[in-house]
C-alpha cells in the first residue's frame, strides 16, 4: 500500500467507528466516500490480495449475499461482506477496510454499480439473480442495465453464476467466458416479453422461453426440482440431487439459495456442505424476521417492486393471517407508486387488511378497484395494532404479515428495535 | 347497448410500464359500479387487437413504443374503431403514439397513428419527472392530477384542443397539457392517471355509453387521494426536472 492508501483505510475505519459511536448508524457509507476521496482506487488495493465473490440482481441481493457468506464461513475462515445493504462503492469500501486484507469477500452490488465493481475487484464469482423494473423514476431501463451487463462480463475473468429462467440476466451473463446457469425462477414476466438481444418478441411455456432469432433459455447446469408443498431439491449435472431447506420462507429463497450454492462450488466449497450452512439463516437485515410490534407478534417482509411483491404475495396466499400493506414514495422508494397498479393485490382479498404508510392514500384507492376490503391506518404501528384485533378471531393467532416497501419496511423495523 | 362495454388495454407486454393498465381497471370497475356491465380485455401485441368501446394506451420504453405503433399501423383496428367512435384514452409514450410523430431512442422521427393532430420531438437534456397538476378544459372534469416522466415536448396542431392549462409541472411544454379531439384523449399524466382523477373516467364511459346522466359514485377513498396529491404538488417546491 502506498501512504495515501494506508491513510484512506486509516480514515475509513476512523470515521466508521466514530459514526457507530456517534449513534449515526453503521457508518458504512460515511466512511467509504472519504476514503475513496483521499485514495480514488482504494477498491482496487483493498481487492487485490482477496478473493471476491458479487452478487446483483433487482430483487433478493441482500439475502443471497447472506446466504453466500455464510457457505463461505464453512471452513472456518473469516468472510467481509456489506451486510447492511450498502451496495454502492463506499459501502464496499466501508466494508473491506472492516476485515483482514486477504479474508475472502462477498459482496452485494447494485445493479448499475456491477460493471464498475467488476472492474476494480475483479470478482473470481459474479451472481446474477434477476433483472426487473424498479423505481423507474430514477433508475435506467432494465434493458440498458442487461445490455451494461453483456459488456462489462465479455472481459471479465470470474466465473458467472445465473439465472437462466430469466431472459434480462441470460442477455447479460451470456457473454461471459464461464458461466453456471441455474434454474433460479422467474414469476415476474412483464419486463421481459421483448428479446433483450433482437428486440422481437420472446415466447414463454412454462418452464422455458425462446426467441426466433434464436436466443433461448440456455440449459441450465443447475436445475430445481419443486413439489407443490415446497420441497426443493437441486439437481446438478453431475447428478447429484441435494435438498433445499432453509430456515427463510418461499420458493424465492430457496431458488437463490442454490445459486449462492453453485457460487460457493465455484470457490470450493461444495454445494452440499453450502446448503446446510445456508440453511440456519433466519432473518437477514429485519426480512422474514418475526417481530414484537406494539405487542403483536408480525412477522416483516420487504417488497420493492412489482416483481419483490408478485413474490411476497404467492407467499403469503396459504395463509389466513391479517395482512398489514406498508407503501411509502420517498427517494429510496421512488417518488412515483404507479407501479401499485402492477401488483396483483386482487390475491389478497377475504381476509384482513390494513393499508399503511405515507402513500396510504393511493394504495387504499388500488386496494377498492382490486376488490378489497381493508382499512386505512395511516401510521404502521397503529395499523399492526388494528390487524392484530381484526385476526383474533382464533385462539392463536398466527403472526400479522406486515409487508411494506423500502423505507415502509425500515421505518417498521427502526420503531420494533426502538420498543 | 344490449352487449357489455369492451373496454380494451392496448398492448399491456409493450405499454404498461408505470401501472398503465389501472386505467382500463378503473374504467371496467367504474361502468360496473354504474350498472354498466363492462368487460376489460387485455389485448397483448401478438393477437389482432379486438375490437372495443374504449381504448387504453399507456406509457412504453422506447423500444416497445415504436414496437407498438408499427403493429397498430398494419393492424389498422384502432383506426377503424375510432372512426367507429370508440374512445381512446392514451397516456406518456401512447399520447405520442396516437400523435402524428414522435422521436425514436435516437430522436430521428416515427410516423404515429395520426388519430390526434400533435407532434412530439425530444426535449432538452432533462426529463420532466413529477407531480402535475392540470385544470382541463373538458366538460365538468376540473383540476387533473397526476405525475409524469417523460422527454418528449409536443406541439398541438389546428385540429386538436389541449386538455388543460398546467397549473404544476411541464406538460406538453408550452404551458399546456395533452389534446383531445373527437373522442380521443391524450395526456402526459401517465401511468393509473383515472385512479385519481374519477370525473375524468366518467366522462370517458359517458362518451362510450351515451348515457351522460351517471350517478356519483362513493369515491370518499379517489377524494381523499386527490386532495392529499394535490396539496403536495401545490406546498412543496417540486423538483420537475432533473439531470439524466
Amino acid at each position: 500500500m502506498t501512504p495515501r492508501t494506508r491513510a484512506a483505510v486509516l480514515a475509513t475505519a476512523s470515521l466508521n467507528v466514530l459514526s457507530r459511536r456517534l449513534g449515526r448508524g453503521s457508518g458504512t457509507v460515511a466512511g467509504g466516500r472519504l476514503g475513496l476521496a483521499i485514495a480514488p482506487n482504494l477498491l482496487e488495493v483493498l481487492g487485490s490480495a482477496r478473493c471476491t465473490a458479487v452478487v446483483t440482481g433487482t430483487n433478493g441481493k441482500t439475502t443471497t449475499t447472506r446466504l453466500l457468506a455464510a457457505a463461505l464461513e464453512v471452513g472456518g475462515s473469516p468472510v467481509v461482506t456489506n451486510a447492511t445493504g450498502s451496495n454502492m462503492p463506499a459501502g464496499h469500501v466501508a466494508a473491506l477496510v472492516g476485515g483482514p486484507r486477504d479474508a475472502a469477500a462477498v459482496l452485494e452490488v447494485d445493479e448499475g454499480y456491477l460493471p464498475a465493481i467488476v472492474r476494480s475487484l475483479g470478482p473470481r464469482v459474479i451472481v446474477l439473480l434477476n433483472l426487473s423494473r424498479d423505481q423507474l423514476d430514477r433508475s435506467n431501463e432494465v434493458r440498458m442495465v442487461a445490455a451494461r451487463w453483456r459488456g462489462t462480463l465479455a472481459t471479465a475473468s470470474g466465473t458467472v453464476v445465473a439465472n437462466a429462467d430469466d431472459p434480462l440476466v441470460v442477455f447479460g451473463a451470456q457473454s461471459a467466458n464461464s458461466v453456471v446457469w441455474v434454474a433460479g425462477g422467474m414469476r415476474w414476466r412483464s419486463d421481459a416479453t421483448g428479446c433483450p438481444a433482437c428486440g422481437g418478441r420472446l415466447s414463454f411455456t412454462e418452464h422455458s422461453w425462446s426467441c426466433a432469432c434464436g436466443f433461448v433459455r440456455p440449459t441450465p447446469d443447475v436445475e430445481v426440482d419443486e413439489d407443490p408443498d415446497g420441497t426443493t431439491t437441486a439437481v446438478f449435472a453431475d447428478g447429484r440431487r441435494l435438498p433445499v431447506v432453509l430456515a427463510l420462507p418461499g420458493s424465492f429463497n430457496r431458488r437463490n439459495a442454490v445459486l449462492a450454492a453453485a457460487a460457493a462450488e465455484v470457490l470450493g466449497v461444495p454445494a452440499g456442505a453450502a446448503l446446510s450452512a445456508m440453511g440456519h439463516i433466519e432473518g437477514v437485515a429485519g426480512r422474514f424476521s418475526l417481530q414484537t410490534v406494539g405487542g403483536v407478534a408480525t412477522r416483516l417482509l420487504l417488497a420493492k417492486n412489482p416483481a419483490g411483491w408478485e413474490e411476497l404475495l404467492f407467499l403469503v396466499a396459504p395463509g389466513t393471517a391479517p395482512v398489514v400493506v406498508a407503501i411509502n414514495a420517498r427517494i429510496a422508494d421512488g417518488r412515483d407508486p404507479s407501479w401499485l397498479w402492477d401488483v396483483p393485490f386482487e390475491r389478497l382479498g377475504g381476509r384482513p387488511i390494513v393499508a399503511t404508510g405515507e402513500r396510504s392514500a393511493d394504495l387504499s384507492v388500488r386496494l377498492h378497484y382490486a376488490g378489497v376490503e381493508h382499512e386505512r391506518v395511516p401510521h404502521p404501528v397503529e395499523a399492526v395494532a388494528l390487524a392484530s384485533r381484526l385476526g383474533s378471531g382464533s385462539e392463536e393467532p398466527d403472526p400479522v404479515e406486515f409487508i411494506g416497501n423500502y423505507t415502509a419496511f425500515h421505518d417498521l423495523l427502526r420503531a420494533t428495535a426502538a420498543s | 347497448m344490449n352487449r357489455p362495454l369492451r373496454v380494451v388495454v392496448v398492448y399491456p407486454d409493450l405499454l404498461g410500464t408505470y401501472g398503465d393498465g389501472g386505467n382500463g381497471v378503473v374504467l371496467a370497475r367504474r361502468a360496473a359500479w354504474h350498472g354498466i356491465p363492462a368487460e376489460l380485455i387485455e389485448a397483448r401485441s401478438d393477437a389482432p387487437l379486438p375490437s372495443g368501446d374504449l381504448y387504453t394506451l399507456g406509457g412504453g420504453e422506447d423500444g416497445p413504443q415504436v414496437q407498438a405503433t408499427e403493429s397498430l399501423a398494419d393492424d389498422g383496428t384502432l383506426s377503424r374503431a375510432v372512426g367507429d367512435g370508440a374512445v381512446v384514452f392514451a397516456v406518456c409514450a401512447g399520447y405520442q403514439i396516437v400523435g402524428t410523430t414522435f422521436p425514436a431512442a435516437d430522436g430521428s422521427p416515427v410516423p404515429g397513428l395520426g388519430l390526434l393532430d400533435v407532434a412530439t420531438v425530444k426535449g432538452g437534456a432533462s426529463r420532466a419527472v413529477g407531480e402535475i397538476v392540470v385544470d382541463a378544459h373538458l366538460g365538468s372534469v376540473g383540476q387533473l392530477t397526476g405525475f409524469e416522466n417523460h422527454g418528449g415536448v409536443t406541439a398541438l396542431g389546428g385540429g386538436v384542443r389541449p386538455l388543460g392549462t398546467v397549473r404544476v409541472g411541464v406538460g406538453n411544454g408550452d404551458h399546456t397539457d395533452g389534446a383531445f379531439s373527437g373522442r380521443v384523449v391524450g395526456t402526459y399524466l401517465h401511468g393509473p392517471a383515472l385512479a385519481r382523477n374519477p370525473a375524468l373516467a366518467d366522462l370517458l364511459l359517458s362518451w362510450a355509453t351515451g348515457h351522460d346522466d351517471l350517478a356519483p359514485l362513493d369515491d370518499h377513498r379517489e377524494q381523499a387521494l386527490r386532495a392529499e396529491r394535490l396539496k403536495a404538488a401545490f406546498t412543496k417546491v417540486p423538483s420537475l426536472r432533473r439531470r439524466r
